[in-house]
């Protein structure tokens, strides 16, 4: 358990931090966001110099690298607004690991500001906004995988069952080992290929066999990761396959 | 009887073997499974958050004062009547135990439960030296049969499930194949009764040390651990030198921490608090009680105000039952006394970076070691400092360090950094795909053996939110 969390009132604006993966990959899912925060009011500042919360090299041992990247996101965010990350492993590099990779440095104050900011996408529409969603989709049957970062490190285990419970039509399913990793883990997926499949197919089963027609996910390492377990057993011609999506994705097409 | 060998070196090839096994599989993940609910239910209601702090700051007062509590620890044992000795190394601990069993003409040592004996190779020098060790905890005699090596630290062989553990005792003891475990259990019992009698050694580990009181302190629930102690006329526990606490008044809540951890268990069957030999007028336990304490690379590991942290330790084995990787791998693949998390956060350093390089990478970050730990050892970050020291960008004071580092892949990182911190180069894209070609195809290749490789997407976010932008400025002004 996190220690408690107090949370701000909401404010006018807050600054979107986009993630290299949703802007590379997932574009849909960062813009998606992007609505549902301005659907509550708040003016979205979407810095423009945006790139890489440094994660990949800072999780793979390269932390000159990543400190050099993360250097260059601090500048990014001088007025006091909140900072929202649609993904709980960039939250979680940027909210607990920028402050360790910058301690006893010039910029550990400023480290530690940024990191105070950091908020995921869901706990922000939960704990801050309070959104109310009106689900204006078909019934469906839907699985959500919590990131493990989101998850762990930043404790956020409800926030994005809790909006997809607001979805009337939406029944969410419960899978065995619901907290188990996908087996995306970054650059393990690519270390350690055979033993990060064999989670990912064991995820992929407990999605399906929970009676799932479709998955969402907080983070899109994870998305690409069951997503495209699941695209490639279809494309095997095995049966009954779940697609998937980002969560902010999903919930504004169902309430908008 | 396949005797197979296992080392860190070949963890790959080790892990494919096992993901390959369907009933390596199932006898992991069932025991996990098991494991794990088990754990879940003997916290139930207690404020296991606030009792995790407490374990933690009792391990770590300890390891503050580790120099003090250690000639504390040695004073008062010796005042008890227990003999101490220390060990620089694995090497030495066992010849120091080799010649106190010479002394004694000993031909015979029975054996508890003792991770640093396996650490250190006793039973191997042992035997070298014609001195027969037996190990009397069911599941390290199953393994000792089997002529393999522990696969958990708690639970030995967990790896075998009951048919194969009849078939082993069959071929080796002559029992009946019978899937009747309290038969099994009974026929071990037995067997192992005879030995203990016999044996002129008792060897055993230390869950704690007690520094204030000098005493040893035995977690168990076969009675072997007891016997081990009181039975043969010579008992002699080794232990690593972390496992000293400070006071008795310590040991209640690191007890209750690790049964529950472990097995689940509100207490174990047998809790054993050793404090010297027999006394004149005593009836029973043994002549002579030695104390071997083992650094074996922990004052090195102190050295380091992070990877300290590794010290705290209290051998639950609750960080490889919730481990993912462990579960689908098992305890061999990791090749190392110690597997999984732990293992992977300590055999680095007792083998050095170079033969475990491929421990510190073999985890997700996930985070599920770190969560039950129950004294709150930062697991994920001290795997990610290891990886850091690998790849040459720590502080270098881990044996091997730098062994990973790649030149080609360090220049795909300053490739990476370079773009990273160039955002008008980053926006450009050079085609959005192009920024993570560091990746290469063939580091892409084992992914799209599962997966459909990712997508780049038409337009980036950046794009996006632009053309966004444009839409709602229009929207406005009219
Ligand atoms: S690291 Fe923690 S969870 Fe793992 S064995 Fe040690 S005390 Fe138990």
């Amino acid at each position: 358990m996190t220690p408690i969390k107090l949370y701000p009132p909401k404010p006018d604006k807050v600054y979107f931090f986009g993630t290299c993966l949703i802007d590379m990959f997932y574009p849909q899912a960062g813009l998606d966001g992007i609505r549902l925060l301005e659907r509550e009011g708040i003016e979205v500042l979407f810095p423009d110099d945006q790139t890489c919360c440094g994660q990949p090299a800072y999780t793979s041992g390269y932390h000159d690298e990543a400190r050099a990247v993360a250097e260059a996101q601090l500048d990014l965010f001088p007025e006091p607004w909140p900072i929202i990350v649609p993904s709980g492993s960039c939250g979680g590099m940027m909210r607990t690991h920028y402050p360790q990779l910058f301690a006893g440095s010039s910029r550990s104050s400023q480290a530690e500001e940024v990191a105070g900011r950091i908020f995921e996408l869901t706990e922000f529409l939960v704990h801050v906004c309070h959104v109310r969603l009106e689900d204006k989709g078909q019934p469906q049957r839907v699985a959500m995988h919590t990131s493990c970062s989101a998850r762990r490190e930043m404790g956020l285990a409800e926030t994005g069952p809790g909006l997809l419970s607001q979805l009337t039509n939406v029944t969410l399913v419960e899978q065995v080992r619901a907290s188990e990793c996908c087996g995306f883990g970054g650059t393990f997926a690519v270390r350690h290929p055979e033993v990060s499949a064999a989670m990912v197919e064991d995820k992929t089963q407990a999605i399906e066999s929970a009676g799932a027609e479709h998955f969402v996910t907080s983070d899109c390492g994870c998305l690409m990761n069951i997503g495209g377990r699941f695209e490639r057993k279809r494309q095997d011609g095995q049966e009954g396959q779940v697609g998937g999506e980002h969560i902010a994705s999903y919930l504004w097409r169902r309430t908008s | 009887m396949n005797v197979q060998t296992f080392t860190p070196q070949a963890f790959h090839r080790q892990a494919h073997d096992a993901l390959g096994n369907p009933q390596i599989r199932s006898n992991f993940r069932r025991a996990m499974d098991g494991l794990m609910a088990k754990r879940r239910d003997a916290f139930g209601d207690w404020d296991i958050e606030t009792l995790r702090d407490l374990g933690a700051n009792i391990r770590l007062r300890a390891l503050a004062k580790l120099p003090d509590l250690l000639e504390q620890l040695e004073a008062n044992c010796q005042a008890n009547g227990i003999r101490v000795h220390w060990a620089e190394d694995g090497e030495q601990a066992c010849r120091i135990i080799r010649e106190l069993c010479e002394a004694r003409g000993a031909r015979h040592v029975i054996k508890g439960k003792s991770m640093v004996s396996e650490e250190m190779h006793l039973n191997d020098h042992l035997e070298a030296a014609g001195i027969e060790a037996l190990e009397s905890d069911l599941g390290e005699y199953l393994v000792q049969l089997n002529e393999q090596t522990p696969s958990h630290i708690i639970m030995p062989a967990i790896h075998l499930n009951t048919e194969e553990i009849s078939d082993v005792m069959h071929d080796r003891t002559g029992t009946e194949r019978t899937i009747d475990v309290d038969y099994l259990t009974a026929a071990a019992r037995a067997q192992l009764r005879e030995r203990f009698m016999a044996a002129d050694v008792g060897i055993s580990g230390v869950n704690f040390a007690v520094a204030e009181t000098g005493t040893l302190c035995l977690v168990e629930n076969e009675g072997n651990g007891r016997m081990t102690t009181t039975v043969p006329p010579v008992h002699i526990a080794v232990t690593g030198i972390e496992k000293v606490v400070e006071h008795l008044r310590d040991v209640p809540p690191l007890y209750a921490l690790l049964t529950r951890s472990a097995t689940g268990q509100h207490v174990t069957t047998y809790f054993n608090m050793i404090s010297g030999p027999r006394k004149p007028g005593e009836r029973d336990g043994p002549e002579e009680v030695h104390l071997v304490l083992v650094d074996n690379g922990r004052s090195s590991i102190y050295q380091d105000n992070e990877l300290l942290d590794t010290l705290r330790c209290i051998r639950c084995g609750a960080c490889m039952n919730h481990c993912p990787v462990y579960t689908r791998v098992g305890g061999h693949t990791y090749g190392t006394t110690y597997p999984g998390p732990i293992g992977s956060i300590l055999m680095p350093h007792l083998m050095g970076l170079e033969a475990t390089k491929d421990l510190p990478s073999a985890s997700s970050l996930c985070g599920a070691c770190g969560e039950v730990c129950p004294v709150k050892i930062p697991i994920p970050d001290l795997l990610v400092r290891l990886r850091k020291e690998a790849v040459g960008e720590g502080r270098g004071n881990v044996e091997g360090a730098g062994v990973k580092r790649d030149r080609k892949e360090v220049l795909a990182w300053k490739g990476w950094q370079w773009l990273a911190t160039h955002p008008g180069a980053w926006r450009a894209g050079a085609g959005v795909a192009g920024k993570f070609r560091f990746l290469s195809p063939s580091r892409l290749g084992p992914w799209t053996d599962y997966r459909t490789a990712p997508k780049p997407a038409a337009t980036s976010l950046h794009a996006m939110v632009k053309q966004h932008r444009r839409k709602l400025e229009r929207e406005d002004e009219k």
